[in-house]
């Protein structure tokens, strides 16, 4: 599943002033703050699903961390075969169809990092992680981000930052929503929020006890860990 | 097509049938083989070849299982062909299945004409040739032999199950039946089930070789006869199936052979068709029509959802096997939508798999040519499930 990360904004996205602002320090190979948040919220040696999972990354952080039984699902076939040449479980698959397979309280942790907004029917894979897993990690990039927002009022234009950095003809992602759109849609299906975290356009958690007017204003993403109600 | 004459090589194949040149084992009257057609097999043999070491706690034994037409030579030259092993590329030290590491065990199927008993072995208790008296066998009745193989080995748990097309059906066969005794399964450009397609194929190759006058409702061996007319028919048909029209074409196009027109005969003009009348009958060399007959049948009958309840997913409940499923792109013989089929049933028995589709215009075949992604996956994949399975580098 295509994501939209920092990571391909450094990969050669068209570079904007926001992007040299917002660039966080970071040493090369070094684990992704959002995947380090993620990989906090997992208890050891769980069986874990990765839905989205790219080229298994987030995987390879959890296995070697907390030693989880860690699987994965990615639509793009050179993710998926970089994943298993080393070593990890993944199939080629899509969120949108494939997560039917799956029997009821399967894994530990589903995790969806950073996909939700490029699936078709994101409520419907919403209640099949909630199905699947005893618990939910859903990372969502916050579309109403205050830079975003100003973005859009100021020039007229659709987005593009370092979070979210195509161009809107080239995106993958055609559902996109805003910290408490996601909050709302957890409510929805009777997600029970366990935690939740906002992180800064440079990845690290805004550590402020805010309310959600703040997150959704200032978070650029947001972390949720989910159970069944 | 001329008759073909029996050369040395057929000569080679017909002694290779009962003696082989490679290990066998012999199971007697107490041992008979429980058949699916509810016959007992007794007695009979299985043989075999193996590479690399058995390491000290039996962890590290890979079953390696042959397609339709391939033997137990799989990394040595071949003793009737003369050419190197089928998977030799794949198979042998340092390459994805390593034999510095893993030890490689692959033996010649059940109603197989290199060793193992088939329809061309000596039925012991008329002192003729087995020809149509031979049982009918399935998949599974070859996967319960190559069990008793490795029971006979020492071998309590296999580190792998790996097999392509026929050896894959085998494999996930070996996953339903016997899942203790399967860490890790690698079905490769296969289906839980034989297509109505696949089926009409084999029944053309069949009736081709029946068609044959030498074939003496299957007792050419006693008659002195041969029927490598229909046979070599029978595989040039199938040799189409297992290639793409992409990669037939890159190849042959209309290319003449060996002549500036055409002829005006029936003679091969094109290299397309002097390609296939070679295959057919370099074929004819070193292969049995009847054991032809018996493994095509047994790749018909075989439908694994159907032996539990008609639910695949139900064949893999529990399972605690790692899987990794592969397809080509251009595979039309078993295309991806078949592999897929396997993985969702794994998936809804919650099964450890993986699951990578390699691009590739070789069509079937190409899980016998050098595709540098399919080895990387291979290679990954069983390094994986060698760290879980805590095995040590030789």
């Amino acid at each position: 599943m295509q994501k939209s990360t920092k990571v391909s904004a450094r990969q050669g996205a068209p570079v904007s002033l926001d992007d040299i602002e917002a660039a966080p320090i970071t040493l090369p190979q070094a684990d992704r703050p959002d995947h380090v948040l993620i990989s906090e919220m997992v208890a050891p040696g769980a069986r874990v699903l990765d839905v989205g999972c790219g080229d298994g990354q987030l995987l390879r952080l959890l296995i070697s961390k907390k030693g989880v039984d860690g699987r994965g699902i990615e639509l793009s076939q050179s993710g998926v075969n970089n994943s298993v040449a080393h070593g990890l479980s993944v199939i080629q698959g899509d969120a949108d169809t494939d997560l039917d397979n799956y029997p009821d309280g399967a894994f530990d942790y589903v995790i969806l990092s950073q996909t939700l907004q490029a699936t078709r029917r994101p409520k419907k894979v919403m209640e099949n992680l909630l199905r699947i897993g005893r618990h939910a990690i859903v990372s969502v990039p916050n579309f109403g981000h205050w830079r975003l927002r100003y973005h859009l009022v100021l020039f007229g234009r659709m987005p593009v930052t370092p979070t979210l950095p195509e161009s809107w003809y080239e995106t993958q992602n055609i559902h996109l929503c805003t910290i408490r759109d996601f909050v709302d849609l957890c409510d929805e299906i009777g997600a029970k929020m366990e935690r939740a975290e906002a992180l800064d356009p440079s990845g690290q958690p805004v550590r402020v006890n805010a309310p959600w007017w703040f997150w959704n204003l200032f978070g650029a993403q947001a972390i949720f860990l989910l159970k069944r109600a | 097509m001329a008759p073909v004459a029996l050369s040395e090589t057929k000569h080679e194949a017909r002694r290779q049938a009962d003696t082989p040149e490679s290990r066998t084992v012999r199971f007697g009257p107490e041992a008979p083989l429980k058949l699916d057609c509810g016959l007992d097999l007794q007695p009979f043999q299985i043989a075999y070849k193996t590479y690399g070491a058995l390491n000290a706690d039996k962890s590290n034994a890979i079953l390696v299982c042959h397609a339709l037409t391939g033997d137990q030579h799989v990394a040595n030259e071949n003793p009737v062909t003369k050419k190197p092993g089928w998977w030799q590329t794949m198979v042998g030290p340092g390459l994805p299945i390593d034999t510095d590491k893993y030890f490689v065990i692959c033996s010649n199927v059940l109603g197989g004409c290199m060793g193992t008993t088939g329809p061309s072995s000596l039925n012991s208790a008329k002192n003729r040739p087995w020809g149509l008296d031979f049982p009918v066998v399935t998949i599974k009745d070859m996967v319960r032999a190559q069990a008793m193989l490795v029971d006979h080995l020492g071998i309590s748990q296999l580190f792998a199950v790996i097999g392509g097309s026929m050896g894959g059906m085998q494999v996930l066969e070996w996953a339903a039946s016997f899942p203790e005794k399967v860490f890790a399964a690698v079905p490769i450009a296969c289906a839980a089930k034989h297509s109505a397609q696949n089926i009409a194929f084999n029944e053309v190759g069949r009736q081709a070789v029946m068609a044959d006058p030498d074939w003496r409702k299957g007792s050419y061996l006693e008659t002195g006869t041969f029927p490598g007319s229909g046979l070599a028919v029978a595989r040039m048909q199938a040799h189409i199936t297992y290639l793409s029209e992409a990669a037939l074409q890159r190849k042959f196009g209309r290319e003449l052979q060996d002549r500036e027109s055409r002829t005006f005969t029936f003679d091969a003009d094109f290299q397309v068709e002097s390609y296939l009348r070679y295959q057919g009958s370099s074929f004819v060399e070193r292969f049995d029509p009847n054991s032809y007959l018996y493994i095509t049948r047994a790749m018909d009958y075989y439908d694994l959802a159907a032996d539990h309840g008609g639910v695949l997913a139900n064949a893999f409940t529990g399972t605690k096997t790692r899987f990794c499923v592969m397809s080509f792109t251009s595979d039309w013989l078993f295309p991806t939508s078949d592999a897929r089929d396997i993985v969702h049933a794994l998936n809804a028995a919650a099964a450890n798999v993986s699951f990578v589709e390699i691009e590739s215009d070789k069509g079937h075949d190409a899980f016998l040519l050098d595709e540098p992604e399919f080895f990387a996956t291979m290679r990954g994949f069983l390094g994986g499930c060698a760290r879980a399975r805590g095995l040590k580098d030789a």
